[in-house]
């Protein structure tokens, strides 16, 4: 029993190395490269619209339900102590620091880290990763650099659409539902929300782009076992990413909070 | 001169070892037939002759110089001369059969699109395959997608080609079109390796036949001098009473 307990202990801090060293390596691999010629502009065009356009609706529904959501429950959770009024302040400011980003980030690494890491994962099983290196260039400009830049350019660009989407949401219940007049809303908003706040906010997307696409590549290329493997790393990728966004999100609030407060 | 030379060459999976000094050579316009069962590890030999899986231990000379202590960058001079014919192809199945023989030459060569574009056409009409430049990938039979596979090694006409099972899964006829290309490419002075368990295909177009076996090569000899007698491993391999 304790052998067995240390076993699978031992297994998953091996794992756990392993992941953290695969990363750390392939990030060098990234900048490294990344400095180098060619850039292929139009494989970065390519992703952008795969990785940008095509999660358009996805973090639009999550934006706009969130916001409405948030309307809702803090206008009757404040009507109470007859707080109602501070609904627009609050949920304004919640959507732009926390909820747009996280919410955006976390969509994009269910919906864009999954997609490249069964993509990628589906090239390394049927040999096509290889034939990129044995035809003499390079897997990390042509596969991951690409999709790393198309997610750091897409994620901050959705997020300023899930921002505007989520206050959007949360005016239509504010003023249907709690019976707050619109142009107040609105007003309230424009007197809370300030452009440093907008930049905390989107400052962590560009991290949060940056782990979802190299956790994927990350899975994507070190997929093992045939397509049963791709199946289990995608699920590990999105896992993971998830996980990191979450807590790398405490760390940047906190360091934006600092950076903040010391400018 | 050799063009390739491999010395001592060790390499292990985990805790499972797969060679444990593997030496051979080849000099220009040599066709090399490795055989040896599954697993026996043919397969990593010829991924490491163009750096696709490193050595743990042991040399790998290309033109005198030893490419295990290259990195990849350093190795992209190696892999623009030599080819590699995938067993199942390994085509790109975002791109059509057109581009997908065009990512070298667009990579690595100065020529125009309306070069590109004839060379292409030109050794689709070689490999037999004239027509179906517009077709991906996922639409070919497999003795297709192989052809496609050498088609793509082929165009920039390398010095070297590593073949890893190119007849194996093949029709007769897909199978001696095969055979037929490696000998005019011996013919034209291009150097091989050819990894199969397809004994008459190795016999018709190699020159030596290399026997691995727990982790070494454990028998070498010239195909026109082949033993017919149970002394001999490769022959052993051939009739099936060995794996």
């Amino acid at each position: 029993m304790i052998r067995q307990g240390a076993l699978y202990f031992g297994e998953l801090f091996t794992r756990f190395f392993e992941f953290l060293g695969g990363m750390t390596l392939l990030t060098r691999n990234v900048l490294r490269e990344l400095f180098h010629k060619p850039l292929y502009f139009r494989l970065v065009v390519e992703q952008i619209y795969q990785i940008g356009s095509r999660s358009f609706i996805l973090v639009f529904v999550t934006a706009a339900s969130t916001g409405m959501v948030m309307a809702l429950q803090f206008g009757f959770g404040l009507e109470k102590f007859g707080g109602k009024l501070y609904v627009p302040k609050i949920v304004a400011l919640s959507i732009v620091r926390e909820l747009g980003p996280v919410f955006a980030s976390l969509m994009i690494a269910a919906r864009v880290g999954a997609g490249i890491t069964s993509e990628v994962g589906s090239m390394t099983v049927t040999q096509q990763i290889d034939a990129i290196r044995a035809l003499g260039t390079s897997p990390i400009k042509k596969i991951v650099i690409p999709r790393v830049l198309a997610t750091i350019f897409s994620l901050p660009l959705l997020t300023v659409i899930a921002n505007a989407v989520g206050i959007f949401g949360s005016l239509i219940v504010g003023s249907t539902e709690l019976d707050l007049d619109p142009k107040y809303y609105f007003q309230k908003i424009i007197q809370t929300v300030f452009l440093n706040d907008y930049l905390v906010g989107m400052g962590k997307t560009f991290f949060f782009a940056a782990i979802i696409s190299i956790t994927a590549c990350y899975y994507g290329l070190n997929v093992s076992g045939g397509t049963q493997g791709v199946g289990s790393s995608t699920t590990r990728s999105v896992v993971t990413s998830s996980i990191l966004i979450l807590i790398s999100d405490f760390f940047l609030t906190k360091l934006f909070w600092i950076f903040e407060k010391w400018t | 001169m050799d063009i390739i030379r491999v010395l001592s060459f060790e390499k292990s999976f985990g805790p499972k070892r797969v060679h444990s000094g593997v030496t051979f050579h080849l000099k220009k316009g040599e066709v090399l037939g490795l055989i040896g069962g599954s697993g026996a590890g043919k397969s990593v030999i010829l991924r490491s002759l163009i750096g696709l899986e490193k050595p743990d231990r042991g040399q790998i000379f290309f033109y005198d110089r030893d490419i295990t202590r290259y990195n990849e960058r350093e190795l992209i001079e190696i892999r623009k001369k030599v080819a590699y014919v995938f067993q199942g192809g390994a085509l790109f199945d975002s791109m059509s059969v057109f581009d997908n023989l065009a990512y070298p030459l667009r990579e690595h060569s100065s020529l125009t699109e309306d070069e590109i574009h004839m060379k292409i056409l030109r050794q689709l009409d070689d490999f037999g395959l004239g027509g179906n430049e517009n077709l991906f990938p996922a639409s070919l039979s497999g003795g297709m997608q192989k052809r496609v596979g050498l088609a793509r090694a082929m165009i920039m006409e390398p010095e070297v080609v590593l073949y890893d099972e190119a007849t194996a899964g093949l029709d007769p006829y897909n199978t001696k079109r095969i055979q037929e290309m490696v000998l005019r490419l011996k013919s034209r002075g291009v150097t091989s390796v050819f990894v199969t368990h397809d004994m008459p295909s190795a016999l018709a177009v190699c020159d030596r036949i290399a026997f691995l076996m727990d982790g070494i090569i454990k028998e070498e000899c010239r195909v026109d001098s082949l033993p017919q007698t149970n002394e001999s491993l490769i022959y052993q391999f051939m009739i099936g009473e060995i794996k």
